[in-house]
């Protein structure tokens, strides 16, 4: 069980992908998620952020975790953690899913696979090993693994993702719905392709085992070369995704086991995760917490915001006027959106303000001197952006 | 499918007295019992032909206001006007003897020093004893009636006068070794008294935070922690809240085993609806009422699928492996302990401190000793129904024996542990061996079968600091009620804890009933 | 005859806090020493020319950094040097090293425990509440639990807000974490025995607990609620060795005017109607002051350097039995080179951070077992710190001093006293546990200083070599320190007060006794306050 390297805790592991990421990361930017070395970007985080959006990219999420939960218990289980229903998902499928704390504060979201009644794969950002055991107490016909190391994972965004599946002979892929999961045969192995990703564009998530990962990226390089392929880092992912509204742990979110403050977490209806609670659901974890809480309303909102200007509203704390009267909330995104070209962020505002003025406090620098500015904020409810080629079936050619 | 107002589960006595409160309530209420016989530990039970015998050997704290509530008396239960003494057993025949007083092989500076210290533990034994018999409140939940219980404390602590309130805010996490040092000089004494405040949990005399409150709850009573055993046992107390139970209209069904508590779940949530026994039968009621621990109560009655999972958790982090095992003897005539003119009495074989805390030691690390300690009593003395006449038997409670033996209950293992018991006893009372009929030595893991308790714990959890009062078994369900409305817990696995008081029924009952 | 204003008793650093205050607030301030060198337990001594061992207390996290920055310890030559990494060794050849940055520290947990290498994220931040919640009381004087003074009741709402916002479930944990044993509560979040036993190891440092005994969970917190700038459980070396710590408080004390005198054992502190007034000392000098203050345990000042008809009653017995027990042993070793590890690469960042023979639960729990039958272990727990390997100043260049601590070492023995021969198998023990995972390490040894807890009662004058000087264990703890209702630092005689570690908040070289014990003296002789108030990184 225990590896002899003595070395082993001081080298970040490689993903099955890394020998050809290193000859792509002509700028050696490099940082670490979950103990892998992991791209932050590769030659210029904008430019792989309107690969995304313009041709196609990849983007490397083996170090994402992924536990395979299988056995008679495996729904059952899976249904008491989660707060939506897991019974309503189709083999197959995918769903997008929180689990919570008995006090209804989220430990952390994630994808649920449902690859067969008592087969599932559950992926999420950062490890969840000790609240899958937790979770699993009580349960006998189960088998939790973690699979993170033998699994690698690529996701393939953009408008041209569909066409390069295609041209990598994936036939049928484009008849796969948002949240299909499809499996291909691939060299005496399986290629999982589920269309999920993290850009709110066209995209798919490729699933291979680790062995195979080199044949896959070069044949899918090799597809993707007249497309525009290109790989992409942790910076567009994170613009992509802001753009797209959704939510990202750590910086929008805690996870609530791992916070020292109280209700420095965060629970579903926060962060407008509300549909994602099924009460017709007799019991999940957490369910009376948060039953109490759709009944008093939550605390704190998470918002979309449309900032006026254009210095981006990072780290800015959020008034109820201009004269910053009253402390109401703080931002927990922002950037400047390159596709919608407006200034846009994620905020947490006290319910009891949400109706009122939004204001927030900006600071930028020019030239090391500090600015401050007062910037009107209005909510958006709806993603700051959006296209019809996320949703279609099948995706026309871009 | 029958119905009732209430069902409980399990005939232990904390079960009968709930049962019996809410049926004198007028409540419809159905006690349900998987043995044979009512009355859990405290059954009694033959062990060998025509020798009986309780797990449960003696009472000391049984609530008066139980009593009296329930008028027992009226049903039978007859409470004699004897309290035993204990008797501790020095290794070269010496003795100490402890009743309101202390005599035997003392100096007169600890015969004094026990006054005082005696009367010190029963002040602040009573101004505790209220606390037992009631609800604990949950703190940080801004429930200011709930919190008067907090402020009533205090006050009651501090009306003792500062200098008891201090020594009380001291003692209270003392481990029972240093409590005793501070009085006495006398090993055996001190080994004696630490008795009381270890027996059926996991702590021996040098482990702190818990001994002290443990003893205190024990001295609650106007027994003052002292044991009696009535003239028809154990039994006579159990056929008592029977009764009682009966006469008010309920009914206690044996070899009932419960399968299943059963929930339904809607859009409301989840609720308790019934139970499903073994044999297949369900019955629905209103309220559900488990006099079983609190372990089996979730884990198993319940199911995991109907709880949060911190909660399951904590529930199975539970601490409630037993470390007392006990053992009977059948005797042919009264035996005889060196320099003793008679075994009447609680006979305490650990003649100094350290000899509980080294049988300790072992059982940290999932063995068990080779010289146990524990206590005798000879019931058949008070209780000639147990034996022929003539003839004796033997019930000694030995420690420490733990739950979880490394390479468990094995028939040789369970040979060994019970030579080791019978050659310490051998060593007070060498005549024993050829007086012996017949026997029995229940592990904690034979407790568990037996009588369906987790662990074989007496007290279906330690009682230790963090598994006490307010947090007993866990929070959410330290007031009787749990997480599923309509499920309640009585047992003593919920403040105020073991031994056969009956507080815990009681005070789930006053809940119920709210 | 001199006379002063204050007198305090004994130059450890509590004591040296104690009267720099005083003489900040412009007392006439003498400190008193039996030795003829200060600092205490927290001292530094060149017993071999070159070597600078750090005899006693040898690391340093708790030291309150709002009275390191108040007194100027800087300015007077004090410089804290954090280290990083720890290796703990298990009873065979696993070994877990300790890392300072999050992903190495997240993959070296993985390679024993995927799922402890996830639930100490949870641990950590646990803990850091926990500590968040006690280190806010550190620079407080106790409220007492009986009184009605709006100051108590006052002080008693502060603790209870501070709880509260905790909010429910925490206070529930709070409770049990402060009632358990160290081994139940890792059992809450661990699997690994080796991580466990890495983790429980400061509940049992300086304790006659073991780790299965509850309240130890406790005592882990203790040792972990200090932080060097900020970084919560961090350790730090005093550059120099900890006497650094002393004399920076000793030219702070000088610079105010205060004064210290060493040589100067106190015979007895004269009390006349009730009232402390001065001491005579050894050499029959009589020093008579205003207030008399004592640093030095509870047990020896109301014991040996007060008459007993001078105390109200049960003062005597309440100290008599005032529980302070030698559990601790220290090993000073001089090396002639850097050690090396089986099965530890020979990487010179996780080489220098500390050593923690740690084997297993088990293993520490037995040599506890060891200590109740007045024995110590053939297997110890050793804890060791090479600190010549960050600190240039300690040793000769290339050579070493290796500063191992040793749990559990009991006060008098089965058979008898502590003989030097006695002494010395004991420091064999600890070789040998060493040379299990450095084979040649016996090589290596140039010389060394052995000290049980009767050399520490004989040199520093803690009884039965207590370094906390009376053990943490809740009736001894906040209010109930050192005794009930004497929990603010005035004492059953008038005029005198106690500002060393048997008072709150304990143990460790925190310099937050001597600094609380001014705040009171200055409040009744009605001075201006020079204490100042604690700083937190993180409310």
């Amino acid at each position: 069980m225990i590896t002899i390297d003595p070395y082993a805790g001081e080298r970040l592991k490689l993903s099955p992908f890394y020998i050809r990421e290193k000859e792509l990361n002509i700028r050696d930017a490099w940082s670490a998620w979950n103990g892998y070395k992991f791209a932050d970007y590769y030659y210029d985080a904008e430019y792989e952020y309107f690969c995304i959006r313009n041709q196609c990219g990849t983007y490397d999420i083996c170090p994402m975790q992924k536990y395979a939960i299988q056995g008679p218990d495996a729904a059952a289980m899976l249904n008491r953690m989660v707060t939506r229903d897991v019974d309503k998902i189709g083999t197959n499928r995918v769903g997008y899913a929180v689990w919570c704390t008995d006090e209804g504060r989220i430990i952390d979201d994630g994808t649920i696979f449902k690859l067969a009644d008592d087969r599932f794969m559950l992926t999420c950002g950062s490890p969840c090993t000790a609240w899958l055991r937790k979770s699993a107490f009580g349960f006998n016909n189960l088998d939790i693994t973690d699979v993170t190391d033998e699994i690698a994972a690529l996701s393939l965004q953009g408008p041209t993702s569909c066409a390069v599946l295609k041209k990598m002979g994936l036939t049928g892929i484009e008849t796969a719905k948002p949240f299909d999961v499809m499996h291909f045969p691939f060299h005496d192995d399986t290629l999982m392709v589920s269309r999920t990703g993290f850009t709110g564009d066209l995209g798919y998530e490729l699933w291979i085992n680790s062995g195979r990962a080199l044949t896959m990226w070069d044949e899918l390089y090799d597809a993707g070369a007249d497309y525009g392929i290109q790989p992409y880092g942790e910076t567009a992912t994170d613009m992509a995704r802001l753009e797209a509204g959704f939510i990202m742990p750590y910086m929008d979110f805690n996870e609530a086991l791992k916070t020292v403050h109280f209700e420095h977490d965060q629970t579903p209806f926060e962060l407008g995760l509300g549909w994602l609670v099924d009460f017709e659901k007799p019991h999940f974890s957490g369910r009376r917490a948060l039953l109490k809480e759709q009944q008093t309303g939550p605390k704190w909102r998470l918002v979309k915001l449309d900032i006026e200007g254009n210095w981006p509203a990072i780290e800015a704390i959020m008034y109820n006027d201009e004269e910053c009267s009253e402390e109401i909330g703080y931002v927990t995104s922002a950037m400047w959106s390159p596709a919608v070209k407006s200034n846009i962020a994620l905020a947490m505002i006290k319910s009891e303000f949400i109706d009122g003025e939004l204001w927030a406090e900006i600071y930028r620098a020019k030239e090391l001197r500090q600015y401050r500015r007062m910037a009107r904020c209005s909510k958006s409810t709806k993603p700051f952006w959006t296209h019809t080629r996320a949703r279609s079936t099948p995706p026309a050619d871009y | 499918m029958p119905t009732f107002d209430a069902i409980i589960i399990g005939a232990g006595h904390n079960g009968l007295v709930c049962a019996a409160y809410l049926a004198k309530s007028g409540m419809k209420t159905l006690v349900v019992e998987g043995a044979q016989y009512p009355g859990g530990l405290a059954q009694t039970r033959e062990f060998h032909p025509d020798f009986h015998a309780s797990v449960a050997h003696t009472i000391s704290h049984f609530s008066s206001k139980i009593i009296r509530d329930l008028r027992l008396q009226k049903h039978g239960y007859k409470k004699p006007n004897e309290f035993l003494p204990t008797i501790g057993m020095g290794e070269n025949s010496e003795h100490v003897f402890i009743s309101d007083e202390v005599t035997g092989c003392i100096s007169d500076k600890d015969a004094d020093n026990y006054k005082s210290y005696e009367k010190r533990m029963r002040r602040l034994a009573k101004a505790l004893a209220p606390f037992w018999s009631e609800t604990m409140p949950r703190v940080g939940n801004n429930n200011a009636s709930e919190l008067i219980t907090f402020a009533k404390l205090g006050l009651k602590l501090r009306l003792l006068g500062k200098d008891d309130m201090h020594e009380f805010l001291r003692i209270a996490s003392l481990p029972i070794r240093d409590l005793l040092d501070e009085h006495f000089e006398s090993e055996l004494l001190k080994a004696s008294l630490s008795w009381d405040s270890l027996i059926g949990s996991k702590i021996a005399p040098r482990s702190p935070n818990s001994a002290v409150l443990t003893l205190l709850y024990r001295m609650a009573e106007q027994s003052r922690g002292r044991h009696i055993i009535p003239a028809s046992g154990s039994k006579q107390l159990i056929d008592s809240l029977c009764k009682a139970v009966t006469s008010a209209g309920a009914e206690v069904r044996c070899s009932a085993e419960v399968d299943k508590i059963l929930v339904n779940g809607n859009r409301e949530g989840l609720r308790t609806t019934g139970i499903r026994l073994t044999n297949g039968e369900t019955i629905s009621a209103d309220h559900i009422i488990s006099a079983v621990d609190p372990k089996q109560t979730f884990l198993h009655l319940v199911g995991v699928d109907y709880l949060d999972i911190g909660f399951t958790n904590r529930i199975g982090r539970l601490r409630s492996d037993g470390y007392v095992a006990k053992l009977h003897l059948a005797l042919d005539g009264m035996p005889e302990f060196t320099g003793l003119d008679k075994a009447a009495g609680r006979l305490i074989i650990a003649p100094t401190m350290d000899s509980i805390e080294f049988a300790f030691d072992e059982a940290k690390y999932g063995n068990y000793t080779e010289h146990p300690v524990m206590e005798i009593v000879i019931p058949s003395i008070y209780n000639h129904s147990l034996a022929p006449d003539g003839k004796h038997v033997l019930s000694a409670h030995v420690m420490y024996m733990p739950h979880n033996l490394k390479g468990g209950w094995t028939t040789e293992a369970h040979a060994i542990a019970t030579q080791n018991a019978l050659k310490t006893i051998t060593k007070y009372a060498p005549n024993i061996p050829d007086k012996i009929l017949g026997y029995e030595f229940l592990s904690p893991t034979d407790l568990e079968r037996e009588f369906h308790v987790t662990g074989g714990h007496w007290h279906h959890a330690d009682i230790a600091m963090d598994q006490m009062l307010m947090m007993r078994p866990t929070y959410e369900a330290a007031q009787y009620r749990t997480p599923i409305p309509g499920l309640y817990l009585c047992g003593a696995g919920c403040h105020p804890g073991g031994d056969i008081t009956g507080l815990a029924g009681h005070n789930a009952a006053q809940e119920i009933l709210k | 005859m001199s006379q002063y204003d204050a007198i305090v008793i004994g130059a450890g650093h509590n004591g040296l806090t104690n009267a720099a205050y005083l003489a900040k607030a412009g007392l006439n301030v003498v400190v008193i020493e039996k030795n003829d060198y200060i600092g205490g337990a927290a001292v530094t001594r060149e017993l071999y020319e070159g070597w600078k061992y750090s005899n006693c207390s040898y690391v340093c996290s708790m030291m309150r950094q709002a009275l390191h920055r108040d007194l100027n310890l800087s300015r007077h030559g004090l410089i804290l040097v954090p280290y990083l990494g720890t290796i703990n060794f298990g009873d065979g050849d696993e070994r877990l090293f300790s890392y300072h940055d999050e992903q190495a520290a997240y993959l070296e947990l993985k390679r024993h425990s995927p799922h402890d290498a996830d639930a100490m994220n949870r641990f950590q931040a646990d803990l850091t509440r926990y500590s968040q919640f006690i280190r806010k009381t550190l620079l407080r004087t106790p409220p007492e639990p009986t009184s009605f003074r709006p100051r108590d009741i006052m002080e008693f709402l502060f603790l209870a807000k501070q709880l509260w916002r905790l909010g429910e479930r925490e206070i529930y944990e709070y409770i049990r974490f402060f009632t358990m044993s160290a081994a139940d509560f890792l059992d809450d979040y661990f699997e690994n025995d080796l991580i466990k036993a890495a983790m429980a190891s400061p509940g049992i440092i300086g304790t006659a607990l073991g780790v299965y005994s509850p309240g130890s969970s406790y005592i882990l917190l203790h040792h972990v609620m200090g932080d060097v700038d900020g970084n919560i459980g961090a350790w730090g070396l005093a550059r120099g060795g900890m006497g650094a710590i002393s004399s920076a408080l000793a030219n702070a004390l000088q610079e105010y005017g205060g004064e210290i005198l060493t040589n100067s054992g106190v015979e007895k502190i004269i009390v006349d109607g009730r009232k402390a007034t001065g001491v005579v000392l050894d050499n029959g000098d009589q020093i008579s002051a205003r207030i008399v203050v004592s640093n030095l345990d509870a047990k020896r000042t109301f014991t040996q350097i007060i008459d007993r008809e001078d105390l109200p009653d049960s003062i005597y017995e309440r100290a008599s039995n005032f529980k302070i027990r030698g559990s601790s042993g220290k090993v000073n070793i001089a090396l002639s080179g850097l050690p090396k590890f089986t099965h530890v690469p020979e990487n010179r960042y996780i080489n220098r951070g500390g050593q923690g023979f740690t084997g297993s639960m088990e293993t520490m729990e037995r040599a506890y077992d060891c200590w109740k039958r007045g024995n110590w272990s053939d297997d110890p727990f050793v804890e060791s710190v090479i600190p010549s390997a960050w600190d240039p100043t300690v040793a000769p260049p290339g050579q070493h001093w290796m500063s191992n601590f040793v749990q559990y070492c009991p006060p008098t023995l089965a058979d008898g006293c502590w003989t030097p021969e006695k002494r010395d198998a004991f420091g064999e023990a600890v070789i040998k546990k060493i040379e299990r995972y450095s084979p040649d390490f016996r090589d290596l040894i140039l010389h060394m200083e052995v000290r049980t807890p009767h050399e520490i009662e004989e040199e520093i004058g803690l009884t039965e070599g207590n370094i906390f000087q009376g053990e943490l264990t809740i009736d001894q703890l906040f209010f109930n320190r050192p005794f009930p209702g004497y929990g603010q630092y005035r004492m059953p005689v008038e005029n005198l007060y106690m500002c060393g570690s048997s008072t709150h908040p304990g143990g460790g070289v925190s310099a937050a006794c001597g600094a609380n014990a001014a705040r009171e003296i200055l409040l009744d002789l009605k001075c201006r306050n020079t204490v100042p108030k604690d700083d937190f990184y993180d409310e």
